[in-house]
């Protein structure tokens, strides 16, 4: 239906948003690649959302500048922007049936009847809503309703498709179904996708980047695994999943990376040490590390007691303390993690030096 | 479930003044006019007949319909207008907005009838106006007709209409008008085909309203209709009071009430009480 060079190009240059004495953004730059799935993640009032009304137009930036294709925006009202919008709620039109709200847009441009009927016909083979065409929005399931709102939204081909956390009034297995269902739609039309959520595997699933706010700035941007496995600070760290932080002393540069001192042995990381000397801290997730019964010379390993454990089915979480009373939890296979328990004694634990990654001691 | 009962008992009690008194006040007096529909001058159903036959009574009776729905259409216009900015205007448009519509309710119908005669009439306030700047030579008839009974109902019953439409207006989502912007629709647009329908049981509640409002009104066309336009309630007086026809009188009231009636009974099929306030 859609050539992917359609999809739209966006620059944010220095963006910044003030309601009253509130910071809602701040100096925001970013670039959305065309026909890449963007996902704006963070907390609620951490910026996403009023980055998303400005692309949309809904609401004006108190500084900086937009540019779509290289064409200035930022003054441009919403109706001339040509960005499919999917809102929280769906936001359809109650009084319309499916048809008539996904034809809305295409009636707005003035299009033939003919052309109308085949578009929408079209779009509503796509997201499996045949047969419920003459209905009202009242009529349909909540995962309908986000059918006909992803449907009204792309109808038009846009080249920008924003999504306001879509998915946040669904249940967990109707869930997992949309966003299959929004990944294949992002292939299939290549248009470019700009997603809000607060839902951090939301986010690692969908994208093929993830911005990630809070407090109204944009700390990191990159690709899911880099941001999981490489954050630029502990709030990116701890946002994305559970980590454990061990304090690390006399950090320097080394061969390949960096070393230290955790809990009196050394330890080496693989990731430089460019923003941190001294002292620091180290984070490794759960699923990176292992229990041992000893930690072999040269390895990275500390001791520590294990204290309980949590049944996951797949994994079990045990929770362990350190020699220094650091509070560690690690996910290991089931059997490990009874052994660890059984004992009741000291236990290592290890990981791998390009695992670990090294955080600025203390603030975010 | 003791709770829900004893609410509804504390509801009830707290409703019973009231009930009682529309009882004894209207309904109980209202079966006497029932009555007297029937029986005088003699006992049978003449007086609807005279009813189906008298041309003055139907003359009345279409004048009543006309003017009613005239009144009803400008009326909720009007109304739609002011509350659009009463319910999504500025904070100062708010302001001026609800002063024009709580206002008139403090001013006495009369005072309002007499206040338009003083604009309208000959040699009112309009007229000199319009004379001063050479505008007509010649004055305008705009009261003692069916124009000066128009816009005296209107302007009374415009507060009246508001009510029905904020309700609905308030209710909006307001993602649903960011949708259609974003889809591409103009204000203009997106006013007429997105916001407009989604206040229809607004709009219908408030026309309701003012209809039956308007078909019994008495005070208005009286004093602005000066006897030259005379409407049902007016002719009920007349026929009660000044030539002793109570039957037929009577006969017109039970009409006008079954006609209310049933207008009140199709209103709620289609909007709940609740979002008439």
């Amino acid at each position: 239906m859609q050539q992917p060079g359609r999809a739209a190009e966006i620059k944010a240059i220095g963006i910044g948003k003030s309601f009253g004495s509130f910071r809602a953004l701040d100096n925001l730059t970013l670039d959305i690649g065309r026909g890449e799935f963007l996902t704006l993640l963070g907390p609620s009032g951490s910026g996403k959302t009023t980055f998303l009304m400005i692309l949309a137009g809904f609401v004006q930036p108190s500084e900086g500048r937009l540019f779509s294709d290289g064409a200035d925006i930022t003054d441009r009202p919403a109706e001339q922007r040509a960005a499919g919008m999917v809102f929280q709620g769906y936001a359809l039109f109650p009084h319309m049936s499916v048809e008539a709200n996904i034809a809305f847009p295409l009636k707005v441009r003035k299009k033939s009847a003919a052309e109308i009927r085949k578009r929408v016909g079209e779009m509503i083979e796509r997201v499996g809503l045949v047969g419920h065409e003459k209905k009202l929005p009242s009529q349909l399931s909540g995962g309908q309703q986000q059918r006909v709102a992803l449907a009204r939204a792309l109808v038009f081909e846009p080249g920008v498709l924003l999504l306001d956390e879509p998915f946040s009034a669904l249940d967990k297995s109707l869930r997992g179904q949309m966003q299959a269902e929004m990944k294949r739609l992002h292939q299939e039309t290549g248009t470019t996708f700009v997603f809000v959520t607060h839902d951090q595997s939301e986010a690692l699933a969908l994208s093929s980047r993830v911005a990630i706010f809070n407090h109204g700035k944009l700390l990191q941007v990159g690709a899911p695994d880099e941001v999981y496995d490489r954050p630029d600070n502990r709030f990116v760290a701890e946002f994305l999943g559970e980590i454990n932080m061990l304090p690390l002393k006399g950090v320097k540069p080394a061969d390949h990376g960096s070393t230290g001192l955790c809990e009196d042995r050394a330890v080496s990381m693989h990731c430089k040490a460019e923003k941190v000397r001294g002292d620091a801290i180290l984070a490794i997730r759960p699923e990176h590390m292992s229990i041992a019964p000893e930690a072999a010379a040269g390895e990275n390993g500390i001791a520590a007691t294990a204290i309980a454990s949590t049944y996951l089915g797949a994994a079990t979480k045990l929770d362990l303390t350190t020699r220094h009373g650091a509070k560690v939890t690690v996910s290991v296979p089931n059997e490990v993690a009874a052994a660890a328990l059984s004992k009741g004694n000291s236990v290592w634990l290890t990981w791998p030096a390009e695992k670990g990654f090294l955080l600025p001691d203390g603030g975010q | 479930m003791r709770g829900v009962l004893s609410d509804r008992m504390g509801a009830a009690l707290l409703m019973a003044p009231l009930l009682l008194f529309l009882v004894l006040a209207y309904a109980w007096p209202f079966l006497g006019v029932v009555k007297w529909s029937f029986t005088l001058p003699t006992p049978g159903l003449g007086q609807y007949q005279a009813l189906l036959t008298d041309d003055l009574v139907q003359s009345v009776f279409i004048r009543t319909l006309r003017i009613a729905a005239i009144v009803t259409v400008v009326s909720v216009a009007a109304a739609y207008a002011i509350t659009v900015v009463w319910v999504r205007g500025s904070p100062a448009q708010r302001l001026i907005a609800e002063f024009c519509i709580l206002v008139p309710f403090w001013i006495s119908v009369l005072t309002r009838a007499f206040g338009w005669v003083a604009l309208l009439s000959n040699r009112g306030l309009i007229n000199t106006w319009l004379q001063s700047i050479g505008f007509i030579s010649e004055p305008l008839t705009l009261v003692r007709n069916e124009f000066g009974v128009i816009v005296g109902m209107t302007h009374f019953l415009i507060p009246f209409a508001v009510f029905p439409l904020a309700s609905a207006m308030r209710s909006l989502d307001e993602r649903v008008l960011l949708a259609a912007r974003g889809l591409g629709s103009s204000r203009m647009r997106t006013f007429w085909t997105v916001f407009v329908p989604m206040t229809r049981s607004g709009i219908i509640g408030s026309a309701m309203i003012v209809f039956v409002f308007s078909l019994g009104f008495f005070v208005t066309p009286a004093i602005l209709g000066g006897g030259r336009s005379v409407m049902i309630a007016e002719l009920i007086y007349l026929r009660i009071f000044q030539s002793p026809d109570w039957g037929l009188g009577a006969a017109i009231s039970v009409v006008l009430v079954v006609f209310v009636g049933a207008l009140m009974a199709l209103l709620f099929r289609y909007v709940k009480p609740k979002q008439l306030v």
